[in-house]
Order: structure tokens, then sequence, then C-alpha cells
């Protein structure tokens, strides 16, 4: 029932966010309130891009229409939150974001068209967008050949490393392996049934998960592997099939619309999650498809990606804050909504790492980038442009939201090209 | 793929097999009543189906939050409401529909395809702007919730068994309103030869508009008992409308039989082959089969036999 289009009451928030991100300022970022006049803008912006002596201009591109428009539209909402709140701190070498939002409508050659239409017409410092591969894959060509940044910040199938790209989110062996071990090591998981929707994402996730399974893992078996056609609503047989195998895990990578449909028949056949024969992992379930999913149906299930909202950590705690005054206290935020959030504030700490807004001395300056104030907790940029980040796996609770059950002592290093898993 | 197991597990395994073939049965046939309603009996090729039901699934998730707010303590039997409010609604958007556009098309079925997908596209955006672009949670009452354990190895979902109900009440009303109500005659006449119908005083136009609402009213329905085992988003109603035409189609348009009977057929190979294959070949096994079978008999299933 609610319009989630425009901030809530957007005189209040606007007030709660500036004096959010000003106490972020204050606490957590030593120098702050870089001065334009320091920067002139002849000598920060030497390759014509949308940069004047009080702004700069990035783009945000998002599906807010279309099927996609359900995931997406949290990433837009934390881009913008990210934004205000820098400007509110002084902007960018002293210079206030503007942004100009294109909508990608679920369509990957739209995408393409808006992605050239933001770095040709518009000349956009650096792009925020894209969700699924698919779309990422389409713009791809577009930010190589017209030299643009994008920040992407889903988890996805790995595989991929730009130049032109900065990845946000996991890649599928920093979200996959270190759940596999946990839930044998700490619940004694030796039999996985592997369970996706059709496209690559699973394909790949799982590919890396049954070879880990197989060859890392002492005594594991994989029991079965099957796939359903996107936007699949019948899950009987293969529930049937589950019951028929025991398996310890299930391992379920399915989206969308499926994604609801499966577990509620999936309590609905006699498997309750809760009670943990079989075990239910996914890396699909961020806290927004369980509102869809409904925490009844899901409660008890196991989901190991790097954010959950209940992270309790005084950056998280802060950030919450902010994001609901901004867009209303029934948001919820997941795992991708986080790392959107954190491509506004990677791109600015280069921007002023290289004391440029050009995109070649940015990209120079990226690898190595450290943001301490990150929801998730510390990240770093590494060199092939993915994040170190921790990796957690949660438990759902009958409200929706997650408890963090385990974390990963250390930063997981990004390794899209894994070998051995291929 | 059975060497290791009991013959008691197989027996229980086959016997929930069979229950998942006869779900998937049941809601076939109430994706694919309303539709051929509409797409047998008045030519008119309906994009827009899957939005009907899931204009039946917000209104049950309003119903939810109604009765949770206002009447918790008749929770357990608000579904029954919000079926009866979600065949209102559906068939009155129906109704409305028919008058401001269907009717302008029927010398032009071909074009209610594309009229009609438009209408889905501004539905889906309606939606959207008022719910939101996320999937909403409808919460069902407990005790449709969980399975029905018949033995210590056989269980039988309760939704399930909801679903196979309704699907038997509405194609029974459905079979009584066609073939034993004054309306039900007139709309076979209309299917048969419209301009003679009208020659002997029927009232072509209310009937059509009728016969349009009743088949959006039972999508709204369809929809709203497919909360219980579906998703309720702007674009839910998409993942339905290729297997309701599937359904129509095969069955042979014109047929409310046959497309029980295909509804049937249909369910039974996916399922069965789903049990034995993976989910994405069981599909286009599925399709090929019913693709081969139309090359050989395009007129469906079962056909009226018409002189044209």
């Amino acid at each position: 029932m609610t319009d989630f289009s425009k901030p809530k009451t957007p005189g209040m928030s606007r007030r709660a966010v500036l004096a959010g991100g000003a106490a972020l300022t204050a606490s957590l970022f030593a120098p702050r309130g870089l001065r334009a006049q320091d920067f002139p803008t002849a000598a920060v912006n030497t390759t014509g891009l949308a940069v004047t002596d009080s702004t700069v201009t990035i783009g945000i591109l998002h599906s807010v229409t279309g099927t996609m428009a359900i995931s997406e539209t949290g990433s837009v909402q934390a881009e913008k939150l990210a934004i205000e709140q820098i400007n509110a701190m002084g902007g960018v070498l002293g210079r206030k974001i503007q942004f100009i939002q294109e909508d990608g409508a679920s369509d990957w050659p739209t995408f393409a068209e808006k992605a050239r239409k933001l770095l040709v017409n518009d000349k956009v410092a650096s792009v925020m967008g894209c969700w699924t591969s698919a779309s990422r894959k389409a713009v791809l060509p577009v930010f190589e050949q017209h030299n643009g940044m994008l920040y992407y910040p889903t988890f996805y199938e790995g595989l991929e490393q730009s130049p032109n790209v900065i990845y946000t989110g996991q890649e599928a062996t920093q979200q996959i392996i270190a759940g596999l071990d946990w839930v044998n090591q700490t619940k004694g998981a030796k039999s996985f049934y592997l369970l996706g929707s059709d496209y690559i994402w699973p394909r790949t996730s799982n590919k890396i998960a049954r070879k880990h399974i197989e060859n890392f893992m002492e005594g594991c078996e994989v029991v079965g592997e099957e796939y359903y056609p996107l936007g699949h609503t019948q899950f009987n047989s293969v529930i049937n099939k589950i019951k028929l195998r025991k398996p310890d895990v299930i391992y379920a990578i399915v989206v969308g619309g499926s994604n609801v449909a499966f577990y509620k028949q999936l309590k609905a056949a006699g498997i309750d999650p809760t009670k943990e024969s079989p075990i239910v992992l996914t890396i699909s379930v961020t806290e927004d498809e369980i509102r869809g999913i409904g925490g009844e149906n899901i409660e008890g299930s196991y989901a190991c990606m790097k954010y959950f909202q209940s992270l309790d950590n005084p950056n998280n705690i802060e950030f919450v804050k902010a994001f609901k005054e901004m867009w209303g206290a029934d948001m919820v935020i997941g795992d991708v909504t986080q790392a959107a959030y954190l491509g506004p504030w990677l791109w600015k700490a280069a921007v002023e790492a290289a004391g440029s807004f050009d995109i070649d001395k940015v990209r120079e300056a990226s690898p190595g980038i450290e943001l301490p104030t990150a929801p998730e907790g510390y990240v770093k940029i590494h060199e092939n442009h993915h994040l170190w980040s921790k990796t957690r796996v949660g438990r759902a609770r009958m409200d929706g939201q997650y408890d963090v059950v385990f974390e990963t002592a250390d930063l997981v290093e990004p390794n899209p090209f894994p070998e051995g898993y291929q | 793929m059975f060497a290791g197991y009991s013959a008691g597990e197989l027996t229980a395994i086959f016997a929930m097999q069979g229950f998942a073939g006869l779900i998937l049965f049941s809601v076939f046939v109430l994706m694919a009543l309303g539709l051929a309603i509409i797409f047998g009996q008045m030519g008119v090729i309906n994009m827009a189906h899957g939005e009907f039901m899931i204009l039946g699934a917000y209104v049950t998730y309003l119903v939810s939050h109604a009765f949770a707010d206002y009447m918790p303590a008749l929770f357990s039997f608000y579904f029954f409401v919000a079926m009866a409010l979600a065949f209102l609604a559906s068939g009155a958007l129906g109704m409305l529909v028919e008058w401001g556009l269907i009717r302008h098309l029927y010398r032009r079925p071909l074009d209610t395809l594309l009229a009609t997908w438009g209408l889905s596209l501004i539905l889906q955006q309606i939606y959207r702007s008022v719910f939101g672009a996320r999937e909403v949670g409808v919460t069902i009452p407990d005790w449709m919730m969980g399975s029905l354990p018949l033995t210590d190895m056989i269980e039988v979902p309760i939704n399930g068994l909801f679903v196979m109900a309704l699907a038997l009440g509405i194609s029974v009303a459905i079979y009584l309103l066609m073939f034993r109500s004054r309306w039900g005659q007139q709309v076979r006449a209309i299917n048969q030869n419209r301009v003679m119908a009208g020659a002997v005083g029927i009232n072509t136009e209310r009937t059509d508009r009728l016969t349009f609402g009743i088949g959006c009213g039972i999508a709204g329905v369809a929809g709203s008992a497919f909360t219980m085992i579906g998703s309720t988003g702007p674009t839910s109603g998409q993942l339905y409308i290729v297997d309701t035409f599937l359904v129509v189609v095969f069955g042979g348009a014109g047929s409310i039989l046959g497309t029980i009977a295909s509804a049937f057929t249909i369910s039974q190979a996916q399922s069965v082959l789903e049990f034995f294959l993976s989910g994405s070949m069981a599909k286009v096994i599925t399709l090929l089969v019913v693709v081969g079978i139309l090359m050989l008999r395009p007129q469906g299933l079962f056909a009226l036999k018409l002189r044209k």
C-alpha cells in the first residue's frame, strides 16, 4: 500500500538524514569538508565529464518498472541515501553530487541504451546500476567503449573482471564456500541436494558448490542437482524427490516468484525448516524476498551472504536508522541494498584518493580503497575490482529478519576466476 | 534410482507424487477455466488474464489485513470472504473492460490480443504504483497451512486439498451455468452463430459482458487461491499466462470439458516427467509433446463440430 518511489515526508526526513550524515561524518570521517576551490575544475576533470565548480553528476541505472523492479527498488533507495549523506557532509572534492536516474525497465537492450545516454550525452562521472547479470553483460561493452565506471551491487556468479566495473557485491566463491564449510563443520551435514532456477547464476553457483563439496569436503556428496524454469510455481514433484533422497541439506538458489512458491510448498509438504531435517540453506533469499515469502514459511532456514539487516555494529545501526527515516519505518534492507549503498561511498573515496574525477585516475586509485564505515563492517577494494568482505550465515526468524549465527573470522578474498572450480 | 528403498517408502513416494499431480491438475483447471470461457466462448484472446488473477490475490491481501486489524477473532475464515470479494472485484473490472475496450473489437479477434496485452501492462503498473514493486506476503490462516499425515510417510498438503476442492466446486458451478442455465444457453447460442442469436432476440451485448465478467471473476478466485502456493506481486500474473493458454488451446477452444481433459493430461505428464527428469527437461518435453499433438490435431483435444 505504500508508494516506494518517493521518500516519506521529504522535509522532515531530509533534516533527519542530514543529522544522521553529520553524525556519521563526525565520528568516522576524519578529513572532512574538502573545499572545491582547492581542486580547480580544470585540474580534476580533464576528460570533459559533467563536473562544475560546485557539482558533479553521476548516473543511477536500475529497473523501476518491469519484473526486476521488485529487486532493484532497494538499490535505488540505498544509492539515493548515500548521495544525500555525502552531500550533507560536503560532497566529493567539495562538489555536491547530482544524479540523473534512468530506468532500465527490466529490459537488457534498454539498459545498454540508457547506459550509452548517461555516458555519451550526460557525461556522468560514474554510474551506480544494474542488478541482474544479464543487464550488466548488456551494458559492459558500452562502459568499456566509452570508458565509464559502473558500481555493480549484486552478488553474482563471478567469471568477470572489467576495468570499468567495481563489484560491490560478493562473487560466487565468497558467498558459497564459507557457508558450505560452516554447515558441514557445525551441523555435520554430509549430503546435499542442489536446487536452482534455470539461468547462469544458480547454475554457476551450484557448479562451484558441487566442486567444493566433492573435492574439498571430506566424505560429503551431492545427492541431487536440478533446475526449474524461471517463474516455475509448482515444486511438489521435486519436494517428493527430496523426501526420497533424504539429504542433510537442501541447497536452494531459487529466485523471483518461484522463491515464494518453493518455500510455501516446502512448508505445506511437511518439511519445516525449523526442525533442520533437512537443513535448508540458501544464497538467494534476503530480507527483501522474505517479505513476499512470509516469515512463517521460511523461519528456520539459513542464508549465506555478507550482510544482514540485524548486524549489530555501530555503522549498521546508523545506516538502518537513516534508511528507515528516509524511506519509511516498514522498509527492510537486504544484502544487495547494502552493497548498493557502498557504491557512492567507494567512488567518493577513490575520487578523493585520486584527487581527480577522471575515470582512469579513479580506476588507478580504486584498488586498496578502504571503507571502514560500511554497514557490513570494514571492506576494501581488491586488485580485481571486487571487495574483500566477510561472509555470514543468518537464520531466518518469524518476523522476516535473520539472526546472524556465523561470521568468517577474516575478510574473504574475492576470487572471480576460481581455479579448480570450473 | 529406486535401488535401496523399501517397498513401503516407494509406495509412499508414489502416493505423494500422485497427489502432487492432482494438485497441479487442480491448479491448471483453476487457471484455465476463466480463460476457457473468455477465449473459448467469445474468441477473445485475453492476455490480461494473469493480471485479473493477481487482482484477486491483492484483494485477498487487503482482506487479510482488514480481518487482522478489525476482526482478528474471525481471521481463520477470512479466506472465504476474500474469495467472494476477489470474484466480485475481478468480475466488475472484467465487465468494465468489456464495455470500454473489448466490445469494440469483436469483429477483430486478433486485435484483442494486442489490446489486452496493453491492458496487462497498464494493470501491472497500476499494481506497482498502488502496492509497491515488491511482492506482498499474504498471511494464510493456520488451519490451511501444513500437511495432513495420512500415514507415517504419506503427507498431504492441506492447501493442495483446498485447491482441489475449489477446482472441483468451480468446475461443477460452471457446468451448471453453461448447460443448465438460461445464460449458458445464450452463451452457447452466440458462440455458434452470433447474428442468428441476435435475430432470435438474445441480448448479445449483455450476455457478452456477463460472460467476460464471469470469466474474469473466476480468474480472480483462482488468483485468490494461489496466494497459498505462489507469490503476489505486480508481475506474478505473467507466471501463469503461458501455461493457461497452453491448457486452453490444447484442450480445444470452445470446449470446457476439453480444457479439463487437457489440464489433466498436461499436469500428469509434467508431474511424472519432473519426478524422473529435472524440472527444465520436463517442461521442454511437455511442450514438445503438446506442439506435436497440435500439429496433428490443430483443433485441440475436443472440438465443437460446427458448420462454418
